[in-house]
């Protein structure tokens, strides 16, 4: 700063200081006076997060936090996790998980499946929660609606199970030809194109919940906006919804099971995506729960805290591109990747987040097999890091492409923290084994999905998080006929035992097959697994009952209890 | 005045369009659109959404339906909120920014315009010396980190009281307000303070100063009516553009405290391609600024009338 005088401070105007002193009280004051009238204003923008603590006993009340602002609450149309989780509490399919993730009876009393046909039998006098009697009819509206191409649901796919529901959004066949008939108010009726073992899970899935016709076309296009915009036939119902402040759930009086119900209000105060602040609310004692990352796993050491563990379902890979004129269509390059790759490491020395499982297989350890765990009944063959055997497919590769020395590959990631650890790790890693360059490009979501969809990238940290609790639901992603096989793999023997593993109702028959699927992808290298992702969290020592799930509604509160604290 | 005034609507008009038409462009360039998920969509389904949001048509075609919307005043709907319009997302989530803003801009210009003339009156003694090692902190240090920062001690405080003080988080009350104006006015403060001295210290040992003192004017008035009066012109001057910047600038802090300010979803529409959105605040926020701009010079004209405008 320039200062061109130099007169001392005795050149002050005297008495200023005191001057000054008022000119400070008189602001104050009228900063006080402001702050009131903002605080009337600001209640008028509707938007009131108070929180009574964490947990509260004595008014069954638990306050959480939202990681983002529910899109909207269209069961048809929901795609992302918050809203399907809200879902989960506030709507109800016909069937639901229990704790221990077995089927249980949800709007339905009693349910049949055989090879190509499922029959439910509704309980009687449920109402939604403005009094309306929920039939079947309510469940055959909202499938149709979901295969309706007006409708244009991104989750159309997981109804293609159902009779003619792929034509149906194509266009090529109207809504009503879909194969689901409501026999009576309490009799559901449906027709399925192939075998579907699993086709009783999909009951639990948000897409397959009921819409209330009349309810759906009294709101004129806007279901599903607000809480007024919606009934509800869940545990709990939307009694506060202020856009990107809170979300408030009451318990539903007209839940057929609401003895089973413990808690009042689920009280979603926050929505924050900032992972400290969300841990900072948590120390405060303003929400019950918290998720941790590596940077905060000391303080919640620090505390005390009791940190638990929950394997959230999804499987983390390098998604390697297959196309033809990509220097990745090369079996010995791919090989000599394998052969560098170490799950292990990277869990242990790079990600360093406990929870998280090194990556064997495209299919995950908690799947169900034939009447164990599918991993267990079915043990990948291990693939060993072997540097030396890595440089010979690597001079393979060179000699096959034709080059001296490789030209760089582009590893495409995302644009974060723990997708920049791992690239730099996977750069480094490639450049002292290999001597291959990788270039890295970090993209945003969704401009990484536009280049993945594009092809353009060699390699891609990519993962898949499960739709249902089948393991077709990561079988088939490298079909060739898979719109998420993004690298273009294709393996005439993995399409073949898809379709035996799809046709088959025969659990022996469909868990070989995915068997010799995730043996195919790796003798082929279709992927290079990374890890299976385990999340850590913290939740309030009185708070009970919370069920973590893979597939589902995540975490599910609504059976929890407040427990009196320990004196 | 009036013609002055009329001209330079008619260019921040001009400005807008640009924004608009800029915006416009460099959304479509980026790669990835408002559909793409981690589930591949169905070519079907694909087909269908961009029939249904009108993406199937060209590019200057929609620049074109766009720009007749954007006249009417209708930016459409939200492309990830479906069934809600832009407008009104605007219109909810502004005036929660504004109230943030203004009395970030309230701390600002007092603390700055206070902590000035403190400095200049104790000029190379220990509170200027403090003071200007704050004001150096505050002009470095980015908002985000005040935010953590002040997050943190909100949440030791809250447990050494034993009781919620102060919220570290949400929305709803002026308990709320506090800390997150604090934090997003502090660069701004600390800006102010260092105009406000050097101003105060210009002015300390001007003509008029010793012109007054010599005929006799009490040392108060002296203060308060030449001094501190003239010193906090410049003040005013940058206090325009602050109010616009501070207003529109408040995403971090927003994020980090849970405020649902208009400048979260501002950031939030651009990861998520939301076309609707973008255009909607991106044009918002750029008439705002434009319009801040224009009042702030028309203003400084009816302040200062030494100012003639042409």
């Amino acid at each position: 700063m320039a200062e061109t005088h130099t007169e001392s401070v005795s050149n002050a105007i005297p008495g200023s200081s005191k001057q000054l002193l008022l000119y400070g009280v008189y602001a104050v004051v009228g900063f006080i006076a402001l702050l009131a009238l903002l605080g009337q204003i600001a209640q008028c923008t509707g938007t009131r997060s108070s929180s009574t603590g964490a947990v509260n006993i004595a008014t069954g009340t638990i306050t959480l936090n939202l990681a983002q602002e529910p899109p909207q609450l269209d069961s048809t149309k929901a795609t992302d996790q918050v809203s399907g989780m809200i879902l989960g509490h506030v709507m109800e399919g016909l069937l639901r998980y229990d704790a221990n993730d077995n089927l249980i009876a949800g709007v339905a009393d009693s349910w049949e499946l055989t090879e190509t046909e499922a029959h439910f039998t509704l309980k009687q006098g449920l109402t939604w929660s403005n009094g309306t009697p929920i039939t079947a009819h309510d469940f055959v509206f909202s499938w149709r609606k979901a295969v309706d191409p007006l409708t244009a649901s991104q989750y159309a796919f997981i109804l293609y199970f159902i009779e003619n529901a792929r034509e149906i959004t194509r266009g090529d066949l109207p809504p009503d030809s879909l194969g689901v008939t409501a026999v009576d108010d309490y009799t559901l009726h449906v027709r399925l194109n192939e075998p579907t073992p699993f086709f009783l899970s999909l009951m639990a899935f948000p897409t397959y919940f009921p819409i209330n016709e009349a309810f759906f076309v009294s709101r004129e296009g806007r279901y599903g906006a607000n809480a007024e915009d919606l009934i509800y036939n869940g545990p709990f119902r939307i009694d506060q919804w202020v856009h990107n402040a809170n979300v408030r759930l009451e318990k539903n009086q007209s839940y057929w099971n609401k003895d089973a119900v413990h808690l009042n209000t689920i009280d979603f105060a926050y929505i924050l995506s900032d992972a400290n602040a969300i841990i900072n609310l948590f120390e405060s004692g303003d929400i019950a729960y918290a998720g941790l990352n590596a940077e905060l796993i000391d303080r919640a050491l620090r505390n005390r805290w009791d940190i638990r563990q929950h394997v959230d379902g999804s499987v983390f890979f390098i998604e390697v591109n297959h196309r033809p004129e990509r220097l990745t269509s090369n079996y010995n390059l791919r090989k000599a990747l394998q052969y560098v790759n170490d799950p292990a490491e990277l869990v242990n020395k790079v990600i360093k987040l406990p929870g998280n499982l090194p990556g064997e297989s495209i299919f995950p350890v908690w799947l169900k097999g034939v009447n164990g765990k599918f991993r267990e009944e079915f043990p990948p063959k291990p693939l060993v890091t072997n540097h030396d055997k890595a440089r010979e497919h690597y001079a393979l590769a060179l000699e096959e492409l034709g080059y001296e020395t490789m030209p760089p590959l582009v590893m495409l990631s995302g644009d974060n923290p723990s997708a920049h650890k791992q690239s730099e790790y996977y750069q480094s890693k490639y450049a002292t084994v290999l001597g291959l360059e990788l270039k890295l490009d970090r993209q945003i979501f969704k401009q990484r999905l536009q280049k993945m969809t594009d092809g353009d990238f060699d390699l891609v940290l990519a993962g898949w998080g499960p739709d249902y609790a089948d393991a077709l639901t990561f079988g088939d992603l490298f079909t060739s006929w898979n719109e998420n096989n993004r690298g273009r793999f294709d393996n005439a023997e993995v399409d073949r035992q898809v379709d035996i593993a799809k046709t088959s109702s025969d659990p022996a028959v469909r868990m070989q097959a995915f068997s010799r699927v995730q043996d195919l992808l790796n003798e082929d290298v279709a992927i290079l697994n990374n890890y299976e992702r385990g999340s850590l969290y913290v939740l309030h020592p009185q708070l009970k009952g919370v069920t973590r799930r893979s597939v589902g509604a995540d975490p599910d509160y609504s059976f929890a209890y407040i427990e009196a604290p320990d004196s | 005045m009036v013609w002055y005034t009329v001209k330079r609507l008619i260019q921040g008009i001009i400005t807008v369009w640009f924004i608009a038409t800029a915006t416009f462009w460099a959304m479509h360039q980026v790669p990835g659109d408002p559909f793409i998920g981690d589930k591949a969509v169905a070519p079907e389904v694909e087909q269908n959404l961009k029939e249904r949001w009108g993406l199937d048509k060209p590019v200057y075609e929609q620049y074109l339906i766009f720009i007749g919307n954007m006249a009417r005043g209708d930016f459409g709907i939200s492309f990830t909120q479906e069934s809600r319009s832009v407008n009104q997302i605007i219109k909810e989530r502004f005036p929660v920014s504004a109230i943030l803003g203004i009395l970030a801009i309230v701390f600002a210009g007092l603390g700055g315009v206070l902590y000035g003339a403190l400095t200049a009156l104790y000029r190379n003694q220990w509170p200027d010396v403090l003071i200007i090692l704050l004001v150096i902190i505050g002009i470095s240090v980015p908002s985000f980190v005040f935010a953590s920062v002040g997050q943190l001690i909100l949440v030791v405080i809250n447990q050494i009281v034993g009781f919620t003080l102060l919220p570290v988080a949400g929305w709803g009350d002026v308990s709320h307000m506090l800390v997150p104006a604090l934090v997003l006015g502090l660069g701004t403060m600390a800006f102010l303070t260092r105009l406000m001295r050097s101003s105060m210290l210009e002015i300390v040992s001007a003509d008029f100063i010793r012109t007054a003192r010599a005929k006799g004017v009490p040392a108060p008035q002296v203060f308060s009516r030449h001094q501190l009066r003239n010193a906090v012109l410049p003040v005013i001057t940058v206090l325009g553009p602050s109010v616009a910047s501070i207003t529109t600038g408040g995403f971090v802090v927003e994020n980090i405290f849970g405020i649902p300010g208009l400048g979260q979803s501002f950031v939030l529409a651009v990861q998520q391609s939301d076309y609707g959105v973008i255009m909607g605040t991106t044009v918002f926020y750029g008439a705002f600024l434009v319009l801040m701009v224009i009042i702030v010079d028309l203003l400084y004209a009816w302040i200062d009338p030494r100012v003639r405008l042409e």
